[in-house]
């Protein structure tokens, strides 16, 4: 089973870029957990240290062996996900106004985190056997829309909008990136255009009210505008060459929020500056154009769907989670990926790489 | 896309030069989103970066919350129950405070509190937020006098802040203090809560009562606003404000001069009574006694307070009246009457014959009164309350036909009414008593139940129900407590209308013959609450006894030589006028021994005050 080949083909430079990224992101979170009273001294720092350690075992295990066998296992892996997603809806611990987080033993598990990979296992696997040269018809994309769905409402009722959104923007990537026939395309803009005021008429009035606080989040002085002012003054008083480490005043005082998950970003640009901000975005713009790259060098459309998917997956969290710290987008919990404070995300971006660096490293080797 | 005779000849599925034209599609896609990224960050960091490094540097936006005033409540005349008044609470933001101890030493002085008291507070390490940026409070409710003298000296004084708050205030201490209710911080058991989604620590929150079941109405919307302060912490410009708004005021269905004069009524004694609309449900008084004081809850009370108030054996916190289930006693036979004239085991002409007692199995059950009634009829033993009558109706009826009527009644069941903490009372059947002990049904159970006296409980507020479904002809009310709703401007917001659960199809001939045997009941020679007739007014009721010490025994002691916790229940239900009911009354006095002595003077009292006052 083991090929020497697989050593001559390991990519080192995926694995230097996953490194320098895992190191920025932890020297961030030691220095916007140092001021935290709540939890003892760098407890969150330690245990995102453990994460990783998770995290490279399992990275480890999904490079090991050939990525074809995940394709075999592709619907498996999606119905563990939606079962995960109904149990947590069901057993899911209750923290501030949502269910998200489902506990097993001493860990907590985020299944919204998990069903990212399974939608882009799952759409790999569908769409690599119904691709064709002139785009797919409204009839091919009856059944993924359907298997596109139900998570998405699993999570909206959680209620998590974000994750929900952060799967629908994958999944649509996927299916464009797959072809779609121009006709069908316009189609479904059209209805879906469409459905959205029908769909608006049914909702109830507190969840209209969620989803106009969602869209307009930024303008509420009080909740998340407060904290995007916040959140622009820590980044911009970085300047060009930042406070320097573990210096920066706005993340001491506490007066960023999340300072350790969703607005981490703003943390290392106070602490780093304009320089550390830009090293940091061009390493993730890297990783991104590196994951297609594996796609561009992969020959089978499987293996070519999913590292696209994953460089996907990437790129639109960096895109929502540094827009929204920098006021550009909706506040939305969507964590900056080998940054941000998470274990499911921590083992999720872990997976994503180990299945990238399993797709590079067998792209000459077929069964 | 070359040329379609290609496509034709070759096969359909993309091949790996097509998947490659479409990724370096995407990378021209992704590259300019980043650099709408760089952009930004250079906008931010280099562009506007010296201002936000100033701003920074004093950490000058800040976010101060403006709490909304909570709701008023009123009784239905619009009289004041329930205000805010201002309170003027000292707070200290500690890193405006330089120099410090120059601060603190001043402060003392005014405040006349010890210097380490202050440095204290200030170091308390509890504060789960603690920012030196949040102001620390001192003291709280300051005087008048003392916040015109920290005006005046300011510029001595740095870092200090004066937020106006509004405290809870009840008009008129003890004053319907069980309907009221009042408020309290939330704690952090009700914080963890779904229905507390959008509280904070600290946060007050209606804990009992009125102030508890009508939280959403009264609490209003938080509001606040950004805000802009020099280095020593004065404001110096609002970025932006989010108005609050004010909670809604609620206007009850309570009269404070009825309640008051309840309230008077019970004060010598521990018990409950509801004074209520028979047509629509609107209660014009609920009173429990004791009560307490709704402003001890606002402005703290002692370790020993408290004590003192959830020890008392007549438990004041209890809203007896909703809370308190008793043994309805003879009060009960109303129901039995009721029961056994519409299933037919008994009718108007049915007598028995009462030697005082009724021998059932080897055991004798005997009737209140030792000498016996003698041969009575339905009327006659409402107005008597014979207990051998009802004992051979309730032996015809059996105990589960009984149950179905005192169900329909209401019994055994919440009323609905919308405070919280409400008891729904047992109405008995074989069933039950299977399920709960295993045990089958005596039958001389049936006897205890047919008066009243069995496993039964009910609430003053049921009973009340029942009455008012006599005097309206059998519709059963939920009962009401709110009039109306009204937003701070005093537009309208909810008109409560009367809700009906249902109508109770009974025969004209029961119900004429109930409502007989209650009139005379207060009316008749022979009748056990004569003493609670009025002139001009006619007034039905029923009295009731009930026992908490057990009478089969066989001991023959006297009541007044039992020791007072073992002295009966005294109950009264009632109705006027007669003709066309106005009010209903439900009283019971606990260990009052004689509903006829104790209870039923208090109901009839009430209603000569309300028909006579009130009503003009």
């Amino acid at each position: 089973m083991f090929d020497r080949r697989l050593i001559q083909y390991f990519d080192w430079g995926l694995a230097a870029i996953t490194a320098a990224l895992i190191a920025s992101g932890l020297s961030t979170l030691y220095s916007a957990t140092r001021a935290d009273q709540i939890n003892p001294q760098n407890l969150i720092f330690y245990r995102q240290m453990i994460w990783y350690g998770i995290g490279l075992g399992v990275m480890i295990v999904s490079f090991l062996f050939s990525y074809r066998k995940v394709d075999h296992y592709a619907y498996g892996c999606y119905w563990l996900c939606i079962l995960l997603l109904i149990a947590v809806l069901l057993f899911g611990r209750y923290v501030a106004g949502s269910r998200r987080w489902l506990i097993l033993g001493p860990i907590s598990i985020q299944p919204s985190e998990v069903m990212k990979l399974g939608i882009i296992i799952l759409l790999s696997r569908y769409y690599s056997r119904i691709g064709t040269v002139h785009g797919l018809i409204f009839r091919d994309l009856v059944i993924p829309i359907l298997l596109i769905s139900i998570p998405c409402l699993l999570i909206v009722l959680q209620p998590d909008l974000g994750t929900a959104i952060m799967i629908l923007l994958i999944a649509g990537s996927m299916t464009i990136f797959t072809g779609i026939e121009k006709k069908t395309l316009i189609y479904l803009l059209v209805f879906g255009a469409g459905a959205c005021p029908v769909a608006w008429h049914f909702l109830k009035g507190y969840q209209k009210q969620r989803i106009l606080t969602f869209l307009t989040s930024d303008s509420d002085p009080l909740g998340a505008g407060y904290h995007i002012i916040q959140s622009k003054i820590a980044i911009g008083s970085g300047q060009l060459f930042g406070k320097g480490f573990m210096k920066g005043t706005q993340n001491a005082l506490s007066f960023l929020p999340e300072q350790h998950t969703d607005f981490i970003f703003s943390v290392l640009a106070e602490d780093w500056g304009f320089w550390g901000s830009v090293g940091v975005l061009l390493l993730l713009l890297l990783i991104v154009v590196w994951g297609l790259n594996i796609a561009h060098g992969c020959r089978e459309p499987f293996g070519v769907l999913m590292a696209f998917g994953i460089s996907t997956l990437i790129f639109w969290e960096v895109v929502i989670n540094i827009g929204m710290v920098m006021g550009l987008m909706p506040v939305v919990g969507i964590p900056l990926p080998f940054i941000s404070y998470g274990g499911s995300a921590v083992v999720l971006m872990m997976t994503s790489v180990g299945l990238l660096l399993n797709i590079s490293m067998r792209r000459f080797m077929f069964e | 896309m070359t040329s379609k005779p290609e496509n034709i000849l070759t096969s359909q599925t993309p091949d790996n030069d097509w998947y490659r034209k479409r990724l370096m599609v995407a990378v021209w896609f992704i590259i300019p989103v980043f650099a709408v990224l760089l952009l930004r960050l250079f906008y931010l960091q280099i562009i506007e970066g010296d201002t936000f490094r100033k701003l920074s540097e004093n950490n000058c936006i800040r976010l101060q919350t403006i709490d909304p005033p909570r709701g008023l409540i009123f009784d239905r005349n619009g009289i004041l129950l329930v205000d805010n008044r201002p309170s003027y609470d000292l707070g200290l933001v500690v890193r405006d405070a330089s120099p410090l101890d120059i601060t603190v030493q001043n402060l003392s002085s005014i405040l006349m509190l010890p210097e380490n008291e202050i440095m204290e507070l200030i170091h308390a390490k509890n504060h789960k937020h603690h920012s030196p940026y949040n102001a620390t409070l001192i003291q709280s409710n300051i005087g008048r006098n003392t916040l015109a003298y920290l005006e005046s000296n300011r510029y001595s004084l740095p870092g200090i802040v004066v937020d106006v708050r509004l405290r809870r205030q009840y008009v008129y201490p003890h004053l319907a203090s069980h309907v009221l209710g009042y408020i309290g911080e939330i704690n952090s058991g009700e914080l963890k809560g779904e229905a507390f989604a959008d509280y904070r620590p600290g946060d007050v929150v209606g804990k009992f009562g009125v102030e508890r079941s009508f939280e959403v109405i009264l609490k209003g919307q938080r509001g606040g606003r950004q805000i802009e302060v020099n280095s020593s912490g004065r404001l110096v410009n609002v970025l932006s404000t989010v108005t609050s708004v004010p909670g809604q005021n609620i206007y009850l269905s309570i009269d404070k001069s009825l309640q008051e004069k309840a309230e008077t009524l019970l004060s010598d004694a521990t018990g409950a009574l509801v004074a209520m609309n028979p047509n629509t449900g609107h209660i014009l008084a609920l009173a429990s006694s004791p009560t307490f004081d709704q402003n001890a809850f606002i402005d703290g009370m002692s370790q020993e307070e408290w004590d003192g108030m959830i020890k008392n054996p007549m438990r004041p916190l209890l809203n007896k009246a909703i809370q308190g289930e008793y043994p309805p006693a003879s009060t009960y036979k109303i129901i039995c009457a009721i029961a056994g004239l519409e299933d037919g085991v008994i009718d108007e002409r049915t007598t028995f014959f009462c030697p005082g007692h009724l021998k059932y199995g080897n055991r004798e059950y005997r009737c209140w009164k030792k000498g016996g009634h003698g041969t009575v009829n339905i009327t006659d033993a409402i107005a008597e309350s014979c207990d051998v009558f009802f004992y051979q109706t309730g032996l015809k009826l059996g105990v589960d036909r009984l149950a179905f009527y005192a169900k329909a009644f209401g019994l055994g069941s919440r009323t609905g009414i919308q405070l919280d903490g409400e008891a729904g009372g047992l109405v008995p059947t074989t069933l039950w008593k299977k399920r709960k002990t295993g045990v089958l049904w005596q039958g001389g159970e049936t006897l205890s139940v047919a008066i009243g006296q069995g496993y039964n409980l009910v609430t003053p507020l049921q009973m009340a129900v029942v009455m008012s479904a006599i005097a309206n002809g059998g519709f059963l009310v939920t009962p009401l407590i709110v009039n109306r709703i009204e937003n701070a401007d005093g537009e309208v917001v909810d008109a409560v209308q009367p809700v009906m659960r249902g109508r109770i199809p009974l025969k004209t001939k029961t119900m004429q013959l109930v409502q007989k045997g209650l009139w005379e009941v207060v009316n008749g020679n022979a009748g056990t609450a004569r003493i609670a007739k009025i002139n001009g007014i006619d007034i039905s009721g029923k009295t009731g006894t009930a026992q908490v010490f057990s009478r089969k025994s066989g001991s023959v002691e006297k009541e007044d030589a039992r020791a007072q916790h073992l002295k009966s229940h005294a109950w009264f239900v009632a109705y006027a006028p007669s003709a066309s009911p106005q009010l209903v009354v439900s009283v019971i006095v606990e260990h009052g021994e004689h509903g006829s002595s104790a209870a039923a003077p208090i109901a009839s009292e009430l209603i000569e005050t309300y028909l006579h006052t009130v009503v003009r």
